[in-house]
């Protein structure tokens, strides 16, 4: 386990993780000061940035400290010059799940945020154009929902009469 | 102008309103400058933030430009044949591209959402049809994940017969590339010989496969079925074949003086840039960064095998294409160390709970019988946890995030589609380029539609 940046906010809880070197848990308000500090550490590429909704799952590991919510945010951080992956898991919230945009310290987040925005619907404050990208402009909820069924919309064009 | 009545001009206004409505994708497209943001008008125009500051600030951005000087054009949707439905809208001043978005979503199909009704037997034959040129890299990427939470692990054959199908289809996959980017440039013989000499390896998938694409061939726990008789005779002829062929290609493009020409010096991108976009992949190499993850980070066997890491220079698209074409004679080295080393043995885990029994043993024993009924109905359970892996697809890092309640079904399944990212790179390679660059820009990006959309 490799341990977390000098310059890392306080209150970022870490823990094992599988096929990366280590999972960190910040609280939203230090969330990307945390990744900043990870990038000043030589991660320098964002890999990965997807939003997972838990609804309904029965309990995930968190470590001690971490107050579990329905969204999470997942970054994963890849440094190539260390050749290490690093993940930060960010508790979300609830009701309106809401984090900063990465956008100021990996540029490359612009669409993978617009993709967790589009298909589960976390808002990312400071994005430059938070926008759907998959799903059409008029499209209501949000996909990967676990609340949205599958097939609710059998097929939808966009001057065609819908069931809803 | 006196002569024009007022009936006229509100008539023409209706049309034009009514023509925008009906093709228009709302705020997702580019809009006029005067409806956008700062930041949004700084990322269309490739700003890229560095480490110290931004290499173009958005505040930099003429933003009082009249949007009577400019243009805004549609690029595509083109043909699927060309480079899937992707759609670029662009701002024209004269021949020269100000400001660049791609409008992407038109072949999304939920596979995401699909994949958590789908069990983890059945999750391959989902994944595979993401990246509908490199289907085995799909299936890799997916079953890596499954079992990284499982705990398997592969049986040598398994892991070598899978390296080899993985770089057959790289080599299929830089084949189509070069094909269409021949197309794009208005080489049509470069494109018959592209998918004349894919063909060769397709074939072979479909001898070993059963399917000539969307091959569901790696699964978890293995692969699905051993190589068929006499393959490495099928394998050493596709090598020959191809390495022969490469050079060909080398003195039909590489030499020319005309493609050249539409290629060296165009949309080139620093490695600065690339790694902020998080673009991986022939892109990032292009630029000088030894980036590939068979080396870096290997996985399967490529530590055990002998390999160069093609890196450009320029990161141009010349590079790009000579990435590529290098990557084709590496994946053939690679290819026939996995001829000569393949070992002998089991080609899949011989774990009834992973892996079906073999078919002659459901005749004679019930728990066999009982083994492939639930692996095929429920499936297999999966302990509880997430896990991200990563593989070297031909178009960059093909990651996988797969979060697990421990029931048979994925509770989440996320990939991180190398060309969904990459595309990020193209309003900064657009810019200040000419609108016939556009077209090379798309091309040597490499874009797979059904990747990006899923």
């Amino acid at each position: 386990m490799i341990p977390l940046p000098p310059t890392a906010p306080p209150g970022v809880a870490c823990a094992d993780a599988l096929a990366c070197d280590v999972a960190c848990f910040p609280t939203p308000d230090g969330y990307v000061d945390l990744v900043r500090a990870w990038r000043e550490d030589g991660f320098e590429l964002c890999a990965d940035l997807c939003g997972v909704d838990y609804l309904g799952h029965p309990g995930r590991d968190l470590p001690e400290g971490v107050v579990a919510t329905r969204f999470e945010v997942v970054v994963n951080l890849l440094s190539l010059e260390r050749r290490q992956r690093v993940r930060v898991r960010v508790q979300a919230g609830d009701r309106e799940p809401r984090v900063a945009s990465l956008f100021g310290v990996y540029p490359g987040t612009e669409a993978m945020e617009r993709e967790a925005f589009d298909l589960v619907g976390i808002l990312f404050d400071g994005h430059p154009d938070l926008t759907r990208i998959l799903m059409p402009e008029d499209w209501e909820g949000h996909p990967l929902r676990k609340d949205y069924a599958v097939g609710r919309v059998p097929v939808q064009f966009k001057e065609a009469p819908g069931p809803r | 102008m006196s002569d024009v009545t007022p009936e006229t001009t509100v008539r023409v206004a209706e049309r034009v309103e009514r023509l925008t409505a009906e093709t228009s994708e709302g705020p997702q497209g580019l809009l006029e400058r005067r409806a956008t943001e700062l930041n949004e008008l700084g990322r269309e125009v490739g700003a890229v933030l560095r480490g110290t500051g931004l290499a173009l600030d958005p505040r930099d951005v003429d933003v009082e430009r009249s949007d009577d000087e400019t243009m805004i054009i549609n690029m595509g949707p083109a043909h699927p044949s060309t480079h899937g439905v992707l759609r670029l809208m662009l701002e024209l001043d004269g021949e020269y591209v100000l400001r660049t978005k791609p409008v992407i979503g038109y072949l999304h199909t939920g596979m995401e959402k699909t994949g958590e009704t789908l069990s983890y037997v059945q999750g391959a034959t989902n994944v595979t049809r993401m990246d509908y040129l490199s289907p085995i890299s799909n299936e890799l990427g997916f079953c890596t994940a499954v079992e990284t939470l499982l705990g398997v692990e592969l049986p040598p054959r398994a892991v070598w017969i899978r390296m080899m199908m993985a770089e057959l289809n790289r080599v299929a996959s830089h084949l189509v590339w070069m094909a269409t980017n021949g197309m794009d440039l208005g080489s049509t013989s470069m494109m018959i010989y592209g998918f004349r000499e894919r063909e060769l390896i397709l074939a072979f998938f479909e001898k070993t496969t059963g399917l000539r694409m969307n091959t569901n061939y790696v699964r978890p726990g293995g692969v699905a079925a051993d190589l068929p008789d006499g393959w490495e005779d099928d394998v050493t002829v596709i090598c020959d074949t191809i390495l022969e062929r490469t050079d060909e290609y080398d003195e039909l493009l590489t030499g020319q003086p005309i493609f050249r020409g539409r290629m060296e010096g165009v949309a080139p991108i620093s490695a600065e840039e690339a790694m902020a976009l998080g673009v991986t992949g022939p892109i990032l190499r292009s630029t000088g960064v030894a980036w590939d993850l068979r080396r870096t980070m290997p996985y399967l066997a490529y530590d055990q095998v002998d390999f160069d890491v093609i890196v450009g220079t320029y990161g141009d698209n010349f590079d790009r294409f000579a990435v590529r074409l290098n990557e084709i004679r590496e994946s053939i080295r690679i290819v026939r160390q996995c001829v000569e080393r393949m070992p002998r043995g089991d080609y899949r885990v011989q774990d009834a709970k992973v892996t079906p029994p073999p078919r002659a043993r459901i005749d004679e024993s019930m728990e066999a019988l009982i083994h492939h009924f639930k692996l095929f109905t429920e499936g297999f359970q999966v302990p509880a946890g997430e896990v991200y892996t990563a593989i070297e697809s031909p178009r960059g890092e093909l990651g996988c995030y797969l979060v697990s309640d421990g029931s048979p079904h994925p509770f989440r399944m996320h990939v991180r589609a190398p060309s969904f990212v990459n595309l990020q790179a193209v309003p900064l390679m657009m810019r200040g380029g000419m609108v016939s660059d556009a077209i090379t820009v798309i091309s040597s990006v490499d874009p797979i539609m059904g990747e990006v959309d899923r």
